[in-house]
């Protein structure tokens, strides 16, 4: 099956600053992508490669096997909704649902006029008097009507209070749990990509430290607690993410695909949030980066 | 696509649409009149009384005693000039800045259609209103100005000197198919602007500030040299002499009055000596002395067999004119948006 995100050796430099580095990455489709990393570490480059808003400096980006942006058939495919959640202030509800009709062949009508009649919205309302959280949902209904195989979501959530945010991650939700689409969403906050990826993503300082499936990324993630050790006194294969030590102990996140089996230490599964936090935090060390081995 | 462009555009289109209507009607009520005017001036039968200089300069005298006409026929060419400039300053600029500056465009490029047809049809929905409402503009000016065109024509056959022909300079470029070229060059330059400067006011600015230019340079350097002009050289009399000036040595330069006959735009007037080189001296001395009149000076310079050589165009080329310029300003105008197509594929924009 075609990967919906293929890159390799992607980059994109702004005058003297490099936004995103040496990018290769591989996803399959059927997932929600999750990235996440802290503020101006490249997401929104990364995304704004992949809708084709903006061209790569270095290396090659397929999306869904073809080029981004490159023609109205590649562009009916993904579904974007950038960041702040853009929406024409002066154009009606209505409007909107008329501009994503006109626009897209391949637009659904009736799941565009339910999904507003259930978020309540006016049709006659303007998108400039919309609030943050009606406007995110406006965004996200022309992004879904018009039935992508990829959806692109930007931080869509930055703004929103909390409710705001569960009833938008619960639309979400509810669209890629009836049509059979991929979905990539940026975010600062783990906490809410945790509930609703499957795939995560993790991207710092321009660079992509971890890519891999969830559930495989917290079976090769161990913290471990045990008697100190000098670094450097561990299994070839062990990969530490980060450690901490006192005089007598030694905590680490360690990564390996083999299983823990020195007694010595106490083996504790981490969470998402945790083995995130572990990499942003070790963001100077230059480790290699690597893909989940499967 | 259309459909967005034409909801985006709506309010706009409508306010000139408005604009347009009242200035019609301005122009229809006073034209009628202008028109009467004419007709029962002297000039319909000038021919078979062989006055139409008297009548042309009469009919010129009363259009310039009534503040109406005036304000109609310089308001109209203000207009024709200023519309323009300003469909390039608030339709053309801020039609990607608007999108930049409010993000919008990443919705917009990210419907099904290539921003290589979001642009054209953009470019063609309002450019082509703007060269619409410029074009209708021009012929309504036209039609309202055709006694008065009629007349300066009549009273120039026969020599006369008279004022705002239409292919003088100021009145050219409101006349005829020009401004449609005017409002398709301004409109394409604003777009560019926004494409290079991605902000509405400096777009606005440089838009404002290069067509200026454009303008400026089009009647000063360009359009005399479209058709070669032509030569006339006639021989001066002392009476033609209207101004000396003297300088070190004997060194003098001869202003002439211009003969009118045959209806033309003056590019240059001077004074020749036999060889055909411009006259710059000796000066005769009574041309030298503090107190001679100046007469004796003109008389002086009469008898020595010098020519005023005046390069012109003819009114006849108007039309000829009118064609090449427009054919530039679009030639130019479709240059500029090709590098918009360019650019927003190649440099993207996010």
């Amino acid at each position: 099956m075609t990967a919906v995100l293929a890159s390799r050796g992607l980059g994109k430099r702004y005058r003297q600053r490099w936004a995103l580095t040496d990018c290769t990455l591989s996803i399959p489709a059927g997932h929600v992508v999750g990235l996440v990393g802290p503020n101006g570490a490249g997401k929104t480059t990364l995304l704004n490669l992949t809708t084709g808003l903006l061209a790569p400096t270095t290396g090659t980006i397929s999306v869904l096997g073809g080029m981004p942006a490159a023609s109205p058939a590649q562009l009916a495919k993904v579904g974007f909704v950038a960041q702040d959640t853009p929406t024409y202030a002066g154009l009606s509800v209505a409007d909107h649902l008329r501009l994503g009709a006109h626009m897209n062949p391949s637009w659904d009508a009736d799941l565009a006029r339910d999904r507003i009649d259930r978020l309540a919205l006016d049709p006659a309302q303007r998108a400039g008097k919309l609030s943050g959280g009606q406007r995110a949902q406006l965004a996200l209904t022309l992004a879904i009507a018009k039935r992508p195989e990829l959806l692109i979501l930007d931080e869509p959530i930055a703004s929103l209070d909390p409710l705001a945010r569960r009833e938008f991650l619960r639309g979400l939700m509810e669209f890629t749990a009836e049509c059979e689409v991929s979905v990539i969403m940026s975010s600062h906050l783990i906490a809410d990509l945790e509930r609703v990826c499957d795939y995560l993503i993790v991207l710092i300082a321009s660079r992509v430290r971890i890519a891999g499936e969830v559930e495989d990324l917290l079976a090769t993630h161990h913290l471990l607690t045990g008697p100190r050790r000098d670094p450097g006194a561990w299994p070839s294969g062990w990969q530490v993410i980060s450690a901490s030590h006192t005089d007598r102990q030694t905590t680490m996140l360690v990564r390996t695909g083999s299983p823990i089996d020195d007694p010595a230490w106490a083996v504790e599964q981490v969470g998402l949030e945790d083995l995130v936090l572990a990499y942003m935090s070790h963001a100077t060390n230059s480790a290699p980066v690597l893909e989940v081995q499967r | 696509m259309i459909w967005l462009s034409w909801r985006q555009f709506r309010t706009q289109a409508i306010v000139a649409a408005a604009g347009l209507a009242v200035f019609a009607v301005l122009l229809a009520i006073t034209g009628v009149n202008l028109a009467h005017l004419y007709n029962t001036s002297g000039l319909p039968g000038c021919h078979v009384h062989g006055d139409c200089a008297v009548q042309a300069s009469n009919f010129h005298n009363q259009i310039q005693s009534e503040k109406i006409y005036n304000l109609v026929f310089f308001g109209g060419i203000a207009l024709l000039f200023a519309v323009p400039a300003l469909t390039g300053v608030f339709w053309g600029a801020p039609l990607i800045t608007r999108e930049i500056e409010s993000g919008t465009f990443r919705l917009a490029w990210n419907q099904s259609a290539t921003r290589t047809r979001w642009l054209a049809v953009k470019l063609a929905v309002i450019g082509l209103t703007a060269m619409a409402i410029a074009g209708l503009l021009s012929l309504m000016e036209g039609w309202w100005a055709t006694p008065i065109d009629r007349a300066m024509a009549l009273g120039t056959d026969t020599g006369e000197p008279v004022a705002n022909l239409r292919i003088d300079p100021v009145v050219f470029g409101a006349r005829g198919i020009a401004p449609i070229g005017y409002a398709a060059l301004a409109f394409v330059l604003g777009v560019t602007a926004g494409v290079l400067l991605r902000r509405t006011m400096p777009a606005m600015a440089t838009m404002l500030a290069s067509f200026a230019f454009i303008q400026f340079a089009s009647p000063t350097w360009v359009r005399p040299h479209l058709i070669t002009p032509a030569r006339s050289i006639t021989a001066l009399t002392a009476s033609n002499v209207q101004g000396v000036v003297t300088g070190p040595n004997g060194s003098m330069t001869a202003f002439a009055g211009i003969n009118n006959a045959g209806a033309w735009w003056i590019l240059s007037n001077q004074i020749i000596d036999k060889a055909g080189h411009v006259f710059t001296g000796p000066a005769p001395q009574v041309c030298l002395s503090q107190t001679a009149p100046f007469q004796a000076c003109q008389n002086a310079l009469g008898r020595l067999h010098l020519r005023t050589l005046t390069t012109y165009q003819p009114i006849s080329r108007f039309w000829t004119l009118q064609w090449y310029e427009t054919g530039i300003f679009l030639a130019l105008a479709a240059a500029l948006a090709g590098f918009c197509f360019w650019w927003i594929n190649r440099r993207r924009l996010a």
